[in-house]
């Protein structure tokens, strides 16, 4: 201990000096990186505000109802997605680490697929098998629109089932199960009344990874004419109108920090949880 | 616990009762999709086997599609990984205040998040024609990024710049983790050894990091060479890419072989596939040091 302390103050000086240039360059590269992504967000917001009044970007799209139609329009497919999804992954989670753990490996694999199949892929195999016989979908809009839900869970999978499984992770899932068993409780009961709301945290982030991840779509809903879809719409209206688009931008960029700050303040306390998506 | 487990396995025939919505929604949305397309790209187009669409592949613009795809992943895979593992640097070990560090980290969450038709005319406001950085070089400096520095964003440059947008935070969230992992105990030893901070950082620290570092780029490279939105609204499909050559053929077969097209999609998977391999590979070499 004493000799430690003889040599602190020598190595501190030097360490210091250390940290104060490593923190200088530090400085520089966030400042770079600011920068780059910064800039492009101010040019938006300058490019809605370019009008006069300065407002009327603003206002003609809040008074535009496809603009409204097309929120209502995925707010309803996130909300239908995450449903579907939520509908499916937490049972065969909860299955697979109660009853069949050697089919994780084969259920994993099949989560992760999205990453495997890009959007572009997926929706061009989807399109060909649901376009003819027997299966005819795209010709109505309800099969468009199922057919839309059903791409949307599959690119939902790897978030759900990773948020799920971790959830079930850190709850004794045997214990409570059986402790619900040995109450009379039967399987339905026992899945919406004793593991859903121990999963609360893990759903709630999964949930909104979905939502951020449904709301600015664009491939998949323009091949399947989902023109009503928060993205198409964008891309349409980008062709049209001269300063929309920019507020629009801007709104969608909105939404996706909303849906990221409720998932930072769900899994708070946790470590950094990682938001990954693969919707480009 | 060993009573438990024979108390379960009594009745093994139906356990797999309950997994049974998961793979029949499974097959119906992945594998016959799938299926139909590995099947299609087999035949031609009277329906007989022929090895020929992949031959085929070699054909027209698809070699070129492809090599776009690739150089444009390539690149913004290896800068992707290497700025944004400066900028994680920078937050997590540069010294700075520590509310940096996690404002950083949330708005990579978003920024990760924020692509496709969105990011694209985020750039277009940018560096477009009438972009702001566009217009104001052209009325301070008499620069016109066109005319005299030969750039558009409507370009091969253009895409790869807006990819970043989503590649270095995605890099920053992955490999934070890792920079995490790297124990105190290991740089105050080889301090003690007496190696300085470019030592420490070549032999040490770096070694260590490298399967996640390249790992995580593997992983960029493959989240830029399946993007099709972002890419199709910048430039309206005036560059020719992989995803954006499919998306075509999805349209209408501008091929005139829809096995062709099957193939080209099939040529995609494959090169995920080998993606995803790769990545998965070197993330179970780099738990073997960050494991804490």
């Amino acid at each position: 201990m004493t000799g430690h302390a003889a040599t602190a103050p020598a190595l501190a000086i030097g360490g210091r000096r250390q940290r104060r240039t490593g923190s200088l360059v530090a400085w520089v590269i966030l400042l770079a990186g600011i920068v780059y992504f910064i800039v492009p967000l101010i040019a938006t917001f300058a490019f809605s505000l370019r009008p006069t009044p300065m407002t009327l970007a603003y206002t003609n799209v809040l008074a535009d109802p496809k603009f409204s139609g097309s929120l209502l329009y995925s707010f309803t497919v996130a909300i239908i997605t995450i449903f579907a999804s939520l509908a499916i992954i937490v049972p065969t989670a909860f299955w697979v680490r109660l009853k069949v753990p050697h089919l994780r490996t084969a259920v994993e694999f099949v989560t992760l697929m999205p990453f495997i199949i890009p959007a572009v892929i997926l929706v061009f195999g989807i399109i060909r098998v649901y376009s003819a016989k027997p299966f005819v979908f795209t010709r109505t809009e309800f099969g468009s629109d199922a057919l839309l839900v059903a791409a949307y869970v599959v690119l939902s999978f790897p978030y759900m089932y990773r948020a799920v499984d971790t959830g079930l992770a850190s709850i004794d899932v045997r214990s409570l199960t059986e402790a619900a068993q040995s109450l009379g409780a039967g399987w339905p009961r026992i899945i919406v009344r004793v593991i859903l709301p121990n999963l609360r945290t893990a759903l709630l982030s999964g949930a909104f990874l979905t939502f951020a991840i449904v709301i600015g779509e664009y491939t998949i809903a323009s091949f399947l004419a989902r023109n009503n879809q928060f993205g198409v719409y964008l891309s349409l209206l980008g062709q049209n109108k001269a300063f929309e688009p920019a507020a629009v931008s801007l709104i969608s960029f909105g939404l996706t920090w909303l849906a990221m700050i409720v998932i930072a303040l769900i899994g708070r306390g946790g470590r950094d949880r990682i938001q990954i998506t693969a919707a480009h | 616990m060993t009573a438990l487990s024979t108390r379960v396995r009594r009745r093994p025939t139906f356990s797999w009762v309950g997994v049974v919505p998961f793979f029949l929604f499974a097959f119906a949305a992945l594998a016959l999709p799938l299926g139909f397309l590995i099947i299609g790209s087999f035949q031609d187009t009277d329906g007989n086997l022929t090895l020929q669409n992949f031959a085929d592949l070699s054909t027209g613009t698809i070699p070129t599609a492809f090599r776009n795809s690739i150089e444009i992943s390539l690149v913004t895979a290896v800068g992707g990984g290497f700025f944004g593992f400066l900028l994680a640097w920078a937050v997590i070990m540069g010294g700075l205040p520590s509310w940096i560090r996690s404002a950083v980290m949330t708005f990579s969450g978003v920024a990760s998040n924020f692509a496709g038709v969105p990011l694209a005319l985020a750039f277009v406001f940018t560096l477009g024609n009438l972009g702001l950085i566009t217009t104001f070089l052209l009325e301070t400096f008499g620069l016109s990024l066109r005319k005299d520095l030969g750039f558009t964003i409507y370009s091969k440059l253009g895409i790869e710049i807006v990819y970043f947008y989503f590649q270095f935070p995605l890099m920053i969230l992955i490999i934070a983790p890792a920079l995490d992992g790297l124990r105190r105990e290991w740089r105050e030893a080889s301090e003690n050894l007496g190696a300085s901070a470019f030592q420490y950082w070549r032999h040490v620290a770096l070694p260590i990091l490298m399967p996640s570092i390249l790992g995580t780029m593997i992983l960029l490279f493959g989240n830029s060479f399946g993007a099709q939105a972002t890419a199709f609204q910048l430039t309206g499909g005036t560059i020719e890419i992989a995803t954006i050559a499919i998306g075509r053929q999805i349209r209408g077969d501008v091929l005139h072989n829809p096995g062709l097209g099957y193939a080209m999609a099939m040529g995609m998977v494959v090169v995920m596939s080998i993606v995803i391999t790769a990545y998965t590979w070197l993330q179970r070499r780099s738990e073997r040091w960050l494991r804490s």
